[in-house]
């Protein structure tokens, strides 16, 4: 199957809500999928304390630049990484938010194409786990831009935390169930056209 | 027969006489350092490496592979020799300033990681090639260049006490200990010690050897010899400060010779 | 050492990480390093790897050590490098002229970071004055701008070879945005393709009693007379222009006739290349030029490919060091040269179009 791919995403969170494991895991699939990745922490002296900050490209072309100007899907996961994105969203960004990150509606970047509130902490908590909230948001991302097969990411997925999923098999059928769940959210979203 | 001055095997006869001052202390502590690899039977295996100061006037003084550096840079030069190839006998030879002023770091962590290789730092109480300046080992009330009225430890602090220093941050497998001049067989002994600590793996040695410099001190034959023998052991006590366990005693049954 | 050290494959790792792996593949024995980012991650992978290789690593005191040791490693007759960063860079200057005046083969990997001083610890292009002409000398070093991992294993590697065949230093200019970021790229042992590692010989510690079996060997970078030290830096000279054919090295694109000549280095050059081929679809006359080496600079390419063109923008994320290594080749034309500087930035290809579009759209307005 062709498929053109070019897209530019930059995911946004707090130290700990596994923003760069999405972004690494995410890039991850698109190498194996065949794709060029280019992938890159922001890593200033903010990476202690701040908001942590991940840069993801993932083209049939070869990459550019390792940063850019403007984002096709911005993920900011706190209200500081709401303000700290703000810079990358562009009338074509789509802007991804959890509402239940204590963001408030006003510092939303009214710029975006579009602006989807994920639940993805309310998820996680209420049918998963905590600790794959991050995983929920993974597949919003892979559900709003299809930019890698699913199966692509669970064999990422694998690759990343495979030694733990042969610990505890329930481990894997949980994150499976987190990807699949931020997909499904993202397609209720946009099926619903909601937000 | 004609009596021909005893020269250490090891030195180079091509590049005698030195190039050092009349009345320097250089040359007595090469010799001591020159004998020292002759009784170890080690030329072959010697790398020696000077500094940046009148230390390098020493470049091509022995018939061993020698490196000249600078800012006492030469201790991690020899270091990286050292872990390169452990077969080999390190030797750093540098100035007070090279080594407890802009090479005071390398100093202090190669003792601290307890480096397989010898240290072996001459004390002339100030910068001489330089032109007499004042250096961390300048005694109280001493003239130098940058100390004219004399060094004021009050605005400057007291002399830099080396050997004590080293001994203080090695472990047990570390030599370390002060000679002069003025005692070449006692300071042969204490760099035959210091080169057997590394040869036999032990760890870092380290030997400062209180030196003299009359044409920065402006002193004539006597006077030099006083400061050497009277002004500078005031400050700066020789003897061996550290003698790892294994080592054992030195020849002459002390454990330290003062 | 024989065989291969690793087998051909594709991988997707980050340049600090790619340093290491393309540091055993050139058959280096020993790292001595010390911490600064963004360079970190080459020893934190250089000692993993190095137990698995046999190889030796130190973490020093500070760069001067790293710098020294590794003069020292070369000395023993081991393949040594060390990775350094800003003001690390800036101490690293110390033992690279040393090597410089005595002609010693080491290799440095320089991870740009923002300046002057500490300034960040993220990405810039603006220790390029510094890698090519820092120290106390005349800049007789090799130094390799890479725009990518892949370039960055295959100059890591190339590295050693010049260094050791030249016996001048060699850097790899790499920047913090390619010392963090994951890209694909094909990891393959040198030997294989053909690549013959160029064999270290001991300075010191050859057999032999010195004096008697063999001259000592007497390494010395200080000269008494004024004309010592001239007939020294004039044969350094001779020799470093001698040689600097068979380094330098290029990339160009589209310079006949372009309207615009981008020129620029390291990883800006991926953005240049790519906002050239955008301008080219959209019917604009645009070309690119980029040097891989920068000491030596590839002048008289350079000025063949200016020669043709209307206009250079010279992009770079420092502000004008990679310019005046430009202007300076370009001496005596009489083309103008556009800035376009984004000092400690990093530069995009939109960026760089939307200013060559301007650029046409002036030449336009004014012809």
């Amino acid at each position: 199957m062709e498929r053109k791919r070019s897209i530019k995403i930059v995911v946004a969170g707090e130290g700990g809500q596994g923003v760069q494991a999405v972004a690494e895991i995410l890039a991850e699939a698109a190498y194996e999928d065949g794709a060029q990745a280019l992938y890159i922490p922001a890593f200033g002296v903010e990476q202690r304390g701040g908001v942590s900050l991940a840069f993801l490209q993932i083209s049939d072309q070869p990459v550019a630049a390792p940063k850019f100007e403007k984002g096709d899907i911005v993920v900011a996961l706190s209200e500081r990484a709401v303000r700290r994105t703000r810079q990358y969203v562009g009338p074509e960004t789509v802007f991804i938010y959890d509402g239940l990150a204590e963001i408030k509606e006003e510092e939303l970047p009214r710029t975006a194409r579009r602006i989807l509130n994920i639940p993805a902490v309310a998820v996680a908590r209420a049918e998963l786990h905590p600790r794959v909230f991050n995983i929920v948001i993974m597949g919003a991302v892979i559900g709003a831009t299809r930019v890698v097969p699913v199966d692509q990411a669970k064999k990422a997925l694998e690759k990343r935390l495979g030694y733990k999923f042969e610990q505890d098999p329930k481990l894997r059928e949980l994150n499976h169930r987190a990807l699949e769940r931020g997909v499904e959210l993202v397609d209720g979203i946009l099926k619903g056209g909601g937000n | 027969m004609t009596v021909k001055p005893a020269m250490p095997e090891s030195w180079r006869l091509e590049t005698k006489p030195h190039k050092f001052c009349p009345g320097c202390g250089h040359g007595i502590a090469l010799r001591a350092l020159g004998q020292a690899i002759d009784e170890l039977g080690i030329q072959d295996r010697v790398v020696f490496g000077c500094d940046i100061g009148c230390s390098l006037l020493a470049w091509d003084f022995f018939n061993v592979d020698s490196v000249q550096t600078h800012h006492g840079r030469t201790t991690p030069v020899v270091t990286g020799i050292k872990r390169a190839n452990p077969e080999l006998i390190c030797v750093a030879y540098m100035g007070d300033g090279g080594g407890y002023a802009i090479g005071a770091q390398h100093l202090v962590n190669a003792a601290g990681r307890n480096e397989r290789i010898t240290v072996i730092l001459a004390n002339n109480t100030q910068y001489a090639m330089t032109g007499g300046q004042m250096a961390p080992t300048t005694l109280p009330g001493q003239k130098t260049e940058t100390s004219p009225y004399g060094r004021d430890p009050e605005a400057t602090g007291h002399p830099a006490k080396g050997p004590e220093m080293v001994a203080a941050i090695t472990g047990e497998d570390a030599y370390v200990a002060r000679g002069t001049v003025s005692k070449l067989p006692q300071l042969r002994r204490m760099m035959v010690r210091a080169l057997q600590n590394q040869i036999e793996g032990r760890g870092f040695s380290f030997v400062e050897v209180l030196s003299t410099c009359p044409t920065n001190w402006r002193t004539n034959a006597k006077d030099t010899w006083e400061f050497l023998e009277k002004k500078m052991p005031a400050h700066f006590r020789t003897g061996e400060l550290k003698v790892p366990a294994a080592a054992g005693k030195d020849e002459d049954g002390k454990k330290a010779v003062h | 050492m024989s065989g291969a050290v690793m087998a051909e494959k594709r991988v997707f790792m980050t340049g600090n990480e790619v340093v290491a792996w393309a540091a055993v593949a050139a058959r280096a024995d020993v790292m001595y390093g010390y911490p600064i980012t963004p360079q970190n991650e080459v020893m934190h992978y250089w000692t993993r790897l190095a137990p698995k290789h046999g190889k030796i690593f130190l973490q020093t005191e500070d760069e001067l050590s790293a710098g020294f040791a590794t003069i020292g490693g070369v000395l023993a007759g081991k393949k040594c490098f060390t990775a350094t960063a800003g003001p690390g860079n800036v101490l690293m200057q110390e033992p690279v002229s040393m090597a410089e005046m005595m002609r010693l083969p080491v290799v440095v990997v320089v991870m740009q970071r923002g300046g002057p001083s500490t300034a960040t610890v993220i990405y810039s292009q603006q220790e390029v004055t510094l890698t090519t002409f820092g120290g106390n000398g005349e800049g007789f070093r090799v130094v390799y701008s890479t725009a990518g991992l892949q370039e960055l294993y295959d100059h890591t590697i190339k590295a050693f070879n010049t260094a050791w065949r030249y016996r001048f230093p060699v850097f790899v200019l790499a920047d913090g945005y390619q010392a963090k970021m994951r890209e694909p790229l094909t990891v393959y042992d040198p030997v294989e393709r053909g690549i013959e590692p160029v064999a270290p010989e001991p300075y010191v510690g050859r057999p032999g009693k010195p004096g008697a079996d063999r001259p000592p060997g007497h390494y010395r970078n200080t000269y008494n007379t004024e004309e010592e030290l001239y007939a020294v830096v004039l044969e350094q000279a001779a020799e470093y222009e001698r040689v600097a054919p068979e380094i330098v090295e290029h990339e160009e694109s589209g310079a006949e006739g372009a309207a615009v000549l981008v020129v620029a280095h390291g990883v800006v050059a991926r953005a240049a290349k790519q906002a050239v081929e955008l301008l080219r679809a959209e019917g604009l006359k645009a070309g690119y030029f980029r040097p891989v080496t920068l000491r030596p600079l590839p002048a008289e390419a350079l000025r063949t490919a200016a020669g043709r063109a209307g206009r250079l923008l010279v992009v770079e994320s420092a502000y004008g060091q990679f310019a005046r290594l430009v202007r300076d080749a370009l001496y005596g034309l009489t083309v103008d040269v556009v800035p376009l500087y984004k000092p400690g930035l990093g530069i995009t290809a939109e960026e760089i179009a939307s200013r060559c579009r301007e650029l046409a759209a002036s030449s336009a307005r004014t012809e």
